[in-house]
Formats: structure tokens, C-alpha cells, sequence
């Protein structure tokens, strides 16, 4: 990337890139009964991330993330497959989930459930993959 | 105990061997892997009392229930019979292997693991009563052979060889398979028992002879009949150890053993008796002739393998025709395959290894530069004559006995007379006899041009000397089990051979001691084999003396007209000419391509909606048509329109960005949050992601682009926007099935434990989709990672085209 000294944007990316992110999570964790959900949570942690890449430079992105995110990308996949593949374990069909309610310190009520460690594996995996192929263009010079 | 896991035992340890041949570099990995058939072949033995008797045992596990495929393993006489020769004979080779394949030099982890992986194979053709998993087991013995046979992967030879037997066997695998399904179609069942005990709701099945073929195709390659031979001895550059091993004793036997295991189902086929009886015997002449022919020790055994594998084979025909006759006389067949079937693992195993031997001792295999070694290595010369005469069928070895059992069952085939056998049957003992004198001549030539006759150690490549004991061990046992098994014929008899024969036509025998035939070593002056046997001495004699004069007739054979000159042309063939037809229409522009999916795919759509009569427009129930949605889609126009027209890059982008924006738009229209959101996030990525490969992009051209081209692009673009109109109208008017909104709506809060359809869809509903999408993503993102990084690495040396 070229040398760039806007100072504009990268003051704004600065406070704009911890609200994208933690929306994203936001979004990630209200998917099951809000809209939102792994992809999209995903995409936005990416939009958030292509925000810096903008306002800096690759460099002192990938020394401020010091993520191998093609093994991001393994994670997600592994962490997708095994919670679908966990089922067979319970002597239940491929990718039966599971749920329940748990009284939870500070949240309450609270619902968790199998497919948000499925979702979770959906989320890395497009974060993985997109930074991937960005870091794969942007970094060819 | 389930013993059906032992199956998989080998396949288990395997996963051991890389690294006990990386932290134990001190020992052969050969001495830990010997422990695995040492084990098999001990447990196995212990059930060969209860088989004898007539019990057998099976043990199993469903694999895939819902489609009825599942492990079973199936101890009979015959399943027993070949897992004592897959562990016995695997021991023994195992043992040899260590003192030929030298610790230091040779990458004994990948050797180990495609040997055990290859045992596990065997183990489950010869033991599945599924046809199911026995085809998946056929076709990684086809696998593992590959993998052995190009164990020296940097020869040319063995490459080659590797590929011939994978392409022919695998080939004759998928036909084989071809026969399982329309078995199992035509039976209801994939159990072979079962198989065999609803014969006869389905034998008169029009299917039934083509199920009988496609399988004596798979038979008939794994068992290298002719014409599909040819990759035999081919395969012999794979290690000694390997050819002992699969390429004689078991793996090529295994196509025997299918046709065993087949006969109940398919003897009644006259289809089935004279392609196995007559092919076989075909065969069992052509590669006695053409052994004789050879110069190479391995390529010698290989045809004497084809030519006695033929054999085994047209016995195993014969056999079948005991179902058409009560004379006794027929039933000698069967017994005489699965008798000759030992015997020639035994004696063959042992050539193999004395084949070997010479290899290692004197640095050739060429038998124009052996000769005279019997005073240098006379425990190797023994054990070579003890098999070769074994091989030749003179006493007082175990071949002699089951040869004359041969063509007794040989000559009884004239007395048949149903399908045309009347006519035909004489040939069989004249053949039978022609190819008995020239498997004489073959054997002596091997024995005796190899170690009689003078020295010729000048033109060696090493100074010849007799093997160490540890590799003499294994041929060793097995000349003593040659010699053994003649005296001891009707112990093998009652105890291995008749089990087998009871187990191969169960309709017969109700026990095994039924099937026992007592096989004695003179059967008086007026047994008609006897006096072939010595007309086959007598000519073979003469021939094997003569051999210098009459050679010369192999050189009458044009080199073009051979089975291996038509496999090679078939291959370049078919190599250039798919490359040809592909090169015809991937010209490497993606412009091309995409006019090729993307016409087919509106034509196929307008012509079948409306061959079909599927269009249907329902004008009442669609939505009212606001002011928003007006100027939205005016938006998303001009933007389309202005990325076609636009005439630099950053403008097309900002417009594609303006029509994503813009459908994002009309998501939130029709009130849904989460497309629109997702829409929004993807569009805004894609432009800057548009916008970092930016500068990597060439100045826009026309890529030579005329109004001819522009036409057709543009009628095709109409096209494709036509067929999505009218597919999504049509959609939205015809309710042939209810929606299945309201499921969603039912059992979103009970079933799946959400409020979102939209996600519990996309993580639940539908989570298999979203699992492939995830994986192709991935894909995506490594295969452009590996794209540009090879790019990178390329630009200095050109590595991907070595």
C-alpha cells in the first residue's frame, strides 16, 4: 500500500473499527432470535478490518492482528463439522442440535445452544477466508 | 470376540509404522510388522477345526444401515482357506522383506504401510459377505498394489507399471461393481448368502448374465486373464518381496476367489461356464507359451503366474458344471482348483523369492547372463528345483497332484454334453495338454538356465555368492510345505481344500467331509492322466532340449500387433485426444466460458418453462407497486446501465456498489432485515475489495471485442435476466406445494430453540448447505492464496511445469 497520512481517517477508523467490531459481535450473538448470525457477524468483523486496511497500511495491519488466518479458516471448519459430527456421538442423526435454558450469572435466563458453536465455525470461517484473499491481494506487490 | 475389527488390524498398525521407522531407525520395521500376520494367522488357525466341521462364524457391524451396507465377516472354508494364505504367506514375506530391503537405503515407512494397508484389503474381499464393502476392499487392493508396484517411484518403469495395473484392474472393478448393483437389484439383498439362497427368485432374471459378465470382468482383470493380462508382468517392478506377495500368492488370486465365492449364484449360466472354463483355459496356454518366450526371472514367473492363475480358473468352470450332472467325475474340479490354488501359492511364493535372491546376490535378473550357479548358491538352487519341479507337476511334489487332478477333471469335460460341450469339450484336455508340456519347458528353463550350465560370472554385475540364512528362511518353509503337501495330500485335504470346495458349491455338500476327494499319488496303470503326465515329460523333455532351435518362432509375432502395443495406442489415444476435445472449446478467456454457462443456462430454462407449461402469471396476489420501489429500481437501472457504458474501472465499480446498495434497498422494502443486512455488509466489502485489486488490474480494453460479439453478449445477458423474470414469477403464482413457511413458523420456537428463521435456517434447517458453503469459502480463500503465492514463486523457476 502506498504511503498515506490521512489524518481524518485514521483518527475516526481509530474509535469507528471497536464499534464495527463489537456490533459484529453483537450481531453474531443476537442471530438466533434477532437478525444477524455467524455470516453476517463475520462479514462485518471483515468490514471492520478492510476499515483499517483503508485508513493504514497491510503491514501494520497484520502486525496488529498477528493471526495465521488461513488457519482461522481451519479452525472455523473444524469447529463447523465437529459440532455437526458431535451428534453421532450422542447416537442421534448427523447434525441434530441441541439446547436448553441455564440460569447464568449477569445474563439470567439464558438459551444456549449447539448451533451457536456451529455459527461460531461459520463466523471464523468467513473472517478467515475473506482476510485471506485480502491479505493475498493486497499484499502482492 | 467381534473378530470382524482383526480386518482392520493391519490398516490400525500401519498408522504406526512412519514413525517406528523414524524413532526405532536402529531395528528393521519389517520385525514389528511381522507381529501382525504372525498374530492374524495364529488366531485365524484356531478356527480351522470348527470350519472343518462344517461350522462357520460370522461377525458384523452395520456400516451404513438406511442403504443395507455393512462389514460382515464370513468365516467359511473358503474365506478361512484365503485368510490363512493372505497372514501365512504375509508372514513369510514379511520376514523375507526384511533381509531384502536394506534398513538404511530403502524408505521401509512407506513400504510397511502400503503392505499392511494392502493385508487389511485382502483380508476384507476374501472375509465381506456384503458386496457392498467387498467392492470397496477389491478396490484398495487395486490401490495399495498401485502404490507398491510404484514403490520406486523414480523408475520410469515402475511409474508405468503402477498406472497399467491401476488403470485395468480398477477398470474391471467398476464393471464388477456394475454386476453387485444389478445383483443386489435383481436379489434385494447385498449379503451374498442371501444372494445365493434367493437364487431362485431372480435366475431367470434377462439381467442375470449381464450381472454373470460385468463380474467375470472385475474377475478376470484382478486375476490377469487374457486379454487384460498384460499388466502382470508389468508389475513386476515392484520389490520381489511385493511381487511374492500380491502378484502370485494373493492378491491376483483374489479374482479366483470371487468366482468361487460366485459359483452357487452363477453356475446354472452356460454364459458363465464357458467364459470361465474357456478363458481360463485360453490363458493357461497363452502364458505357458509366451513364459518361454521371456529373458527377465521375474517376467518368466509373471506369465507362468497368468498361465497358472488360467488354470485355477478353468477348473473353477468346470466346477460349476458339477451343478448339471451327478456324475461324479465332475466334482474332481472343484476340489482340483482350490488344491492347485495352494499349491501354487506355496511354489510360486517360493520362486519369487528365489527370484529374488539372484537379483540380490548377483545384480541381475537377465537369465542370458545367469547360469551355473547351483555350486555357488546350492541352498537356493534346491529350493528353485524343489518349486520349478513342483511347478512343472512331476512327483514328488504337491503340484504333481493336483496337475493330475487337473487333467483328469480336464479329460472328464469331453463326457459333458450340455451347451454345446458335445461339440466343443474334446478341445479342452488337447489344449489343457499342449499348455502342461509347455509349463514343463518354462519351468526347467527357469531352474536350469539359472543355475545348471556354465558360469558366466564375467558378465555379472556382482561377484555371486549364497544369500544370508535370514532371507533363505522364507523359501526355505515354503519348499518343505511342497514338499509336505505330496505326502501328505489328504490331511491339506480334509482339513483346508474340502471345506473350501463344501463352502464354493454349498448346494452339493451339506458338510465338508463330502467334498473330500481322496487324492492319492498313483492311481494304476490304465489312470489316463499318468499317461499324460509322462507325455508331457516326454515331449517337454525334447522341447526343453531343443529349445534353441524352435525359439526363433516368437520373433514371428509383430511387435505393433501385440496386446501391449494396442494398450499403449488406446492410452496416448486417449490421452491426446481428450486434450484435443478439451482444447476445442477452453480457450482459456473466461468471457467464454461464461457465455457458455450462462447461454446454456437461460436456454435450458425458457425452453423447459415453457415446454413444460410451466409459466403461469398470477396477477391478484402480487404486491402493490409503491413510489419507493419505483425510484429504487430506476436507481438500480441506471447503475447496471452505467457499468456497462462506463469507460474506466472506477466508475464501474461505484455503480456496481449503487445497484448492490440499491437491492439491499429493496430487501428492507419488502421487510427483511437480515437479507438486507447482509447485502449491505457484502456490497460494501466487495467494493473495497474492488477497489485493493484495483491497481492490480490492466487498463480496460476490449479484449478485441466487435459489434458481433457485443450482440451476442447482450442477447445473452437478456436472455439470462429473461429466464430469472420468469422463473421468479412463476414461482410466486404457482403453489403446486404449500409453503413451507408455516413449518418454519411451527417449529421454529419448539424444534430448533430460535426466534430468527432466517439464521435457525442457515445453522439448522438447512445446516448442510451452510456447511458446504463454509467449505467452498475456504476453498476460495486458499485456492486465491495459492494462487498468487505460486505466482509469486513462479516468476523465478518454473517448478509447477517439472
Amino acid at each position: 500500500m502506498m504511503r498515506k497520512n490521512n489524518v481524518i481517517l485514521q483518527t475516526t477508523t481509530k474509535v469507528a473499527f471497536f464499534i464495527i467490531f463489537l456490533f459484529s459481535i453483537h450481531i453474531f450473538f443476537a442471530g438466533h432470535f434477532a437478525p444477524g448470525g455467524g455470516f453476517v457477524g463475520g462479514l462485518l468483523t471483515t468490514g471492520a478490518i478492510v476499515l483499517l486496511l483503508l485508513a493504514y497500511d497491510l503491514e501494520t495491519i497484520q502486525a496488529t492482528l498477528p493471526f495465521n488466518f488461513t488457519i482461522v479458516i481451519g479452525v472455523g471448519l473444524l469447529l463447523a463439522l465437529g459440532t455437526a459430527a458431535g451428534s453421532i456421538f450422542f447416537d442421534v442423526p448427523f447434525f441434530t442440535h441441541a439446547f436448553g435454558h441455564f440460569q447464568l450469572p449477569l445474563f439470567g435466563d439464558t438459551e444456549l445452544h449447539t448451533a451457536m458453536l456451529f455459527d461460531a465455525g461459520v463466523y471464523l470461517v468467513v473472517v478467515g477466508a475473506a482476510i485471506t484473499i485480502i491479505q493475498s491481494i493486497g499484499g502482492d506487490d | 470376540m467381534e473378530f470382524v475389527w482383526l480386518i482392520f488390524l493391519p490398516a490400525v498398525a500401519a498408522l504406526f509404522v512412519p514413525s517406528l521407522f523414524r524413532r526405532a531407525a536402529g531395528i528393521h520395521t519389517g520385525w514389528f510388522v511381522l507381529a501382525i500376520p504372525l498374530v492374524l494367522f495364529g488366531y485365524f488357525s484356531t478356527y480351522i477345526p470348527r470350519v472343518a466341521g462344517g461350522e462357520h462364524a460370522v461377525s458384523s457391524f452395520d456400516w451404513i444401515p438406511s442403504l443395507g451396507i455393512s462389514f460382515v465377516s464370513y468365516l467359511d472354508g473358503l474365506s478361512l482357506l484365503f485368510t490363512l494364505l493372505i497372514t501365512g504367506i504375509g508372514s513369510l514375506v514379511v520376514l523375507y522383506s526384511v533381509f531384502y530391503l536394506d534398513r538404511k537405503k530403502e524408505k521401509l515407512g512407506n513400504f510397511y504401510v502400503y503392505l499392511l494397508l494392502f493385508m487389511t484389503a485382502m483380508l476384507g474381499v476374501v472375509q465381506s459377505d456384503n458386496v457392498i464393502s467387498l467392492y470397496l476392499f477389491w478396490e484398495l487392493t487395486s490401490i495399495s498394489s498401485f502404490l507398491l508396484i510404484g514403490y520406486w517411484y523414480t523408475r520410469d518403469g515402475s511409474r508405468f507399471g503402477a498406472l497399467k495395473s491401476m488403470m485395468i484392474t480398477v477398470g474391471g472393478g467398476l464393471m464388477m461393481l456394475g454386476g453387485f448393483v444389478l445383483l443386489g437389484i435383481m436379489g434385494d439383498t447385498y449379503s451374498i448368502r442371501e444372494l445365493i439362497t434367493r437364487l431362485p427368485d431372480y435366475a431367470g432374471d434377462p439381467l442375470f448374465t449381464l450381472a454373470a459378465v460385468l463380474l467375470l470382468l472385475g474377475a478376470f482383470t484382478k486375476s490377469a486373464q487374457f486379454p487384460f493380462y498384460i499388466w502382470l508382468p508389468d508389475a513386476m517392478e515392484a520389490p520381489t518381496p511385493v511381487s511374492a506377495y500380491l502378484h502370485s500368492a494373493t492378491m491376483v488370486k483374489a479374482g479366483l476367489y470371487l468366482v468361487a465365492r460366485f459359483t452357487p449364484i452363477f453356475a446354472g449360466s452356460s454364459v458363465w461356464i464357458w467364459l470361465v472354463c474357456g478363458i481360463g483355459l485360453l490363458t493357461l496356454f497363452w502364458g505357458s507359451f509366451f513364459a518361454v518366450k521371456q529373458t527377465d526371472l521375474k517376467a518368466i514367473l509373471a506369465f507362468s503366474t497368468v498361465s497358472q492363475l488360467g488354470l485355477i480358473m478353468s477348473l473353477l468352470g468346470a466346477g460349476a458344471i458339477a451343478y448339471h450332472t451327478d456324475d461324479p467325475l465332475f466334482r474332481v474340479a472343484m476340489f482340483a482348483a482350490i488344491f492347485h490354488l495352494v499349491n501354487h501359492a506355496v511354489f510360486k511364493g517360493s520362486l519369487f523369492m528365489i527370484a529374488g535372491i539372484v537379483d540380490h546376490e548377483t545384480g541381475t535378473r537377465d537369465i542370458r547372463k545367469l547360469g551355473g550357479l547351483m555350486s555357488i548358491m546350492p541352498i537356493s538352487f534346491t529350493v528353485a528345483f524343489i518349486g520349478g519341479l513342483s511347478m512343472a507337476g512331476l512327483p514328488p511334489f504337491g503340484g504333481f497332484l493336483s496337475k493330475e487332478l487337473f487333467l483328469e477333471s480336464m479329460v472328464a469335460l469331453k463326457h459333458f454334453d450340455l451347451f454345446s460341450f458335445g461339440t466343443w469339450g474334446v478341445l479342452f484336455p488337447v489344449i489343457a495338454w499342449i499348455a502342461s508340456v509347455f509349463t514343463f519347458v518354462y519351468s526347467f528353463y527357469f531352474v536350469f538356465h539359472t543355475f545348471a550350465g556354465e558360469k558366466k560370472a564375467d558378465k555379472l554385475p556382482l561377484k555371486p555368492h549364497e544369500a544370508p540364512i535370514g532371507m533363505l528362511i522364507s523359501p526355505i518353509i515354503l519348499a518343505v510345505s511342497v514338499v509336505a503337501i505330496f505326502f501328505i495330500p489328504n490331511v491339506v485335504g480334509s482339513w483346508l481344500v474340502a471345506p473350501a470346495v463344501a463352502a464354493a458349491q454349498p448346494q452339493l455338500y451339506s458338510l465338508p467331509a463330502d467334498a473330500a476327494i481322496h487324492v492319492a499319488a498313483w492311481h494304476g496303470p490304465k489312470s489316463v492322466p499318468m499317461w499324460l503326465t509322462v507325455g508331457v515329460i516326454a515331449i517337454g523333455t525334447m522341447l526343453f532340449t531343443t529349445m534353441k532351435s524352435w525359439r526363433p518362432v516368437y520373433a514371428l509375432q509383430p511387435r505393433n500387433l501385440s496386446l501391449n502395443a494396442f494398450y499403449d495406442g488406446l492410452m496416448s489415444f486417449s490421452e491426446r485426444g481428450m486434450n484435443r476435445l478439451s482444447r476445442s472449446f477452453m480457450n482459456g478467456i473466461i468471457r467464454t466460458y461464461l457465455i457458455y454457462m450462462f447461454a446454456f443456462l437461460s436456454v435450458m430454462t425458457i425452453v423447459i418453462l415453457f415446454a413444460k407449461g410451466a409459466f403461469e402469471l398470477d396477477m391478484d396476489s402480487l404486491s402493490p407497486v409503491t413510489l419507493f420501489a419505483v425510484l429504487n429500481a430506476v436507481v438500480a437501472l441506471l447503475g447496471a446501465a452505467m457499468v456497462i457504458l462506463s469507460k474506466n474501472r472506477i466508475s464501474a465499480i461505484i455503480a456496481l456498489g449503487a445497484v448492490g446498495y440499491s437491492v439491499a434497498l429493496f430487501f428492507v422494502l419488502f421487510k427483511a432485515p437480515d437479507l438486507a443486512l447482509t447485502q449491505l455488509v457484502i456490497e460494501t466489502i466487495s467494493v473495497a475489495l474492488f477497489l485493493l485489486a484495483f491497481r492490480h488490474l490492466p487498463a480496460m480494453k476490449t479484449h478485441g471485442e466487435t459489434k458481433g460479439n457485443k450482440l451476442v453478449n447482450a442477447i445473452i445477458a437478456g436472455a439470462v435476466g429473461l429466464s430469472v423474470t420468469l422463473v421468479a414469477l412463476s414461482a410466486h403464482s404457482n403453489k403446486l406445494v404449500a409453503s413451507i413457511s408455516q413449518f418454519y413458523k411451527d417449529t421454529v420456537q419448539t424444534e430448533a430453540g430460535g426466534g430468527n428463521i432466517v439464521n435457525v435456517i442457515l445453522v439448522d434447517y438447512r445446516g448442510f448447505d451452510t456447511l458446504f458453503e463454509i467449505a467452498v469459502l475456504s476453498i476460495a480463500g486458499i485456492a486465491v492464496l495459492g494462487m498468487i503465492k505460486l505466482r509469486l514463486a513462479g516468476k523465478g523457476s518454473d517448478d509447477e511445469k517439472k
